[in-house]
């Protein structure tokens, strides 16, 4: 038994302060993730997750010109970037592709020139990785407080808001027609997504951060029938592929014998995918569906 | 020992008064009156483009009258005493919604925070559920059900908080003949034994004949109403439409001739032996 756990579980790793740091805030990440995603499938609105992710690079790329820690970054672009999307007019059908893609051509043209700067003046390469595919080793523990608020502030507005944004992700029509207002509950979603998107960039990086918004809650809408199991599906998910992902990315380094580990993110995103992939191979059903001769 | 219910204190579950209604500079709803009573069923039958959305919108709140004034049962519970059904729900398949779950929202939807799990309320949720006879399917994704099974789903829906006046707005246009008849039938038992008023919008009347207690009809933003015998006449209509109407009667089937081409209520298939046609002056 020793044996197989030592061959799992590389020496080191449940001391290591980095490993503590990255898995708590890798978990916390998790459930604002898998609760505000799974709104975010129901709602269709993976396109914009992808495209606030993809703008985070340019959050975090200012960010890191500034000498501030990249979450003020990425918290910053994802908010101003659902701002726009919300005021060009991202909760009607038609506007949803405009809104996200005109939003999306230009903050990745603004990344680009940042990080660019970035590189001449200051010639750390590494910086661009660490911004664009995350990395939770190098989390300080000053960003938790950070962390804790803005995760409880997502949370929050999704709890809060849970029965009239779910009536009003089904059917914008019969949520008017009980005089809720589907704007502003579209607007407040967003700002949750937005505020998700940025904590899923600080562990796994602004250009993978969908994968943990919308990977687990996929995943968990294939196998429950009910929103709030898939919450708890989604969220249960994401924690798995986040704590196997801090594992094996920290086995990694001794798998080499130049010692080179492999990203975290990788792994995170390839477990994410696995899931989903599992998810859709069930067998057939087992529990009867009402008989239809149409 | 027994106390007045609700329909004894106010009858009139809907009453319109003289709404008026202008968009993009055409006068949509001119002067509309008109009131539906606790247990009738009533059909608002005009042609596409005749106004009856915007008249459905204006009883929901959700479209100000110019003049005019709607009032619904006797106009304390505001947006709760009229439960509404849409004409189109097309659902992602996937949607993680069971029937019973949306049915559920339409008691607390509109409340904050998450769902305390409670006898009462899946005990509400289940009387809905036999009301309009979705046992069968009321735990399978209401993406997954046919038009007629989602349209009851709503029903239940809009049924649950227990509304003074039902609206629904098309329900037969995307049923074929054996689920429009269910419908029909299922929506006027509703009327009669829950005692509310239900108020749907069609553009062909020959299938709610039969359950019809009232008639209001919607042409040139002018609406007539009372019962079919006295508004489905030609001299009604010809005023109503302000040029000359026919209406005949083919077995007991209505077909008015005369308007905009499109205004025609045409059965698809004329059945019957010669001496059937009677012209209703």
């Amino acid at each position: 038994m020793d044996e197989v756990l030592k061959a799992i579980v590389e020496p080191g790793f449940f001391s290591n302060a980095s490993v503590q740091l990255a898995a708590a805030v890798g978990a916390v990440v998790a459930i604002v993730a898998g609760c505000v995603g799974v709104f975010t499938v129901i709602r269709g609105q993976s396109f914009a997750g992808e495209a606030l992710g993809d703008l985070g690079a340019t959050g975090g790329s200012s960010a890191y010109l500034a000498g501030v820690a990249p979450l003020w970054g990425f918290m910053a672009i994802t908010v101003t970037a659902a701002g726009i999307m919300e005021l060009i007019g991202i909760q009607r059908a038609r506007g949803r592709d405009l809104a996200t893609g005109i939003v999306l051509g230009a903050g990745f043209g603004l990344a680009a020139l940042l990080l660019y700067l970035g590189t001449i003046y200051d010639n750390t390469t590494g910086a661009t990785v660490t911004i664009l595919f995350g990395s939770p080793f190098t989390l300080s523990s000053s960003m938790l407080p950070l962390v804790a608020v803005l995760g409880a502030l997502a949370l929050g507005i999704v709890l809060i808001l849970y029965r009239p944004l779910l009536l009003v992700s089904v059917s914008p029509e019969l949520a008017s027609a009980r005089r809720l207002p589907v704007r502003l509950i579209g607007a407040l979603y967003l700002l949750a997504m937005a505020l998700a998107v940025a904590l899923s960039a600080v562990t796994i990086g602004a250009i993978l951060s969908t994968a943990l918004l919308v990977g687990p809650a996929a995943t968990a809408l294939q196998v429950t029938r009910r929103p709030g199991r898939a919450i708890v599906t989604a969220a249960a998910v994401g924690i798995g592929a986040m704590w196997l992902g801090i594992l094996l990315a920290y086995d990694s380094y001794y798998w080499s014998s130049n010692h080179h580990a492999w990203p975290v993110s990788f792994f995170v995103v390839a477990l994410v995918l696995l899931a989903y992939v599992a998810s859709r191979s069930r067998p057939a059903r087992l529990h009867p569906r009402p008989d239809r001769d149409r | 020992m027994s106390v007045l219910t609700p329909a004894e204190l106010a009858p009139e579950a809907l009453s319109v008064d003289g709404v008026t209604v202008r968009l993009g500079g055409r006068t949509v709803l001119d002067h509309v009156s008109f009131s539906v009573l606790a247990g009738e069923f009533t059909g608002l039958i005009g042609s596409n483009g005749a106004g009856k959305t915007t008249l459905f919108r204006v009883i929901l709140g959700l479209q100000p009258p110019l003049s005019g004034r709607v009032r619904v049962g006797d106009g304390r519970r505001g947006g709760a005493d009229v439960g509404y059904v849409p004409q189109k729900f097309l659902l992602d398949p996937d949607m993680p919604l069971r029937g019973r779950d949306l049915i559920a929202l339409g008691l607390d939807g509109h409340r904050l925070g998450l769902p305390l799990p409670s006898r009462a309320r899946r005990a509400r949720v289940d009387e809905m559920l036999d009301a309009v006879d979705a046992g069968a399917f009321a735990d399978a994704r209401v993406g997954q059900l046919s038009g007629g099974e989602q349209q009851r789903i709503l029903i239940a829906h809009a049924l649950i908080s227990r509304p003074r006046l039902l609206l629904l707005d098309e329900p037969l246009a995307n049923l074929d003949l054996r689920a429009a008849q269910e419908a029909v039938r299922l929506l006027s038992r509703i009327a009669s034994e829950q005692r509310i008023a239900v108020l749907i919008s069609a553009h062909e009347m020959n299938p709610l004949l039969p359950v019809m207690d009232r008639i209001v009809y919607l042409a040139e933003g002018r609406a007539a109403s009372g019962t079919v015998h006295e508004v489905v006449r030609s001299e009604v209509l010809t005023e109503l439409y302000g040029h000359h109407v026919d209406v005949l009667r083919v077995h007991g089937r209505v077909i008015v001739v005369g308007g905009r081409g499109h205004d025609e209520h045409a059965v698809p298939e004329l059945v019957g032996a010669p001496g059937s046609v009677e012209i209703v002056k």
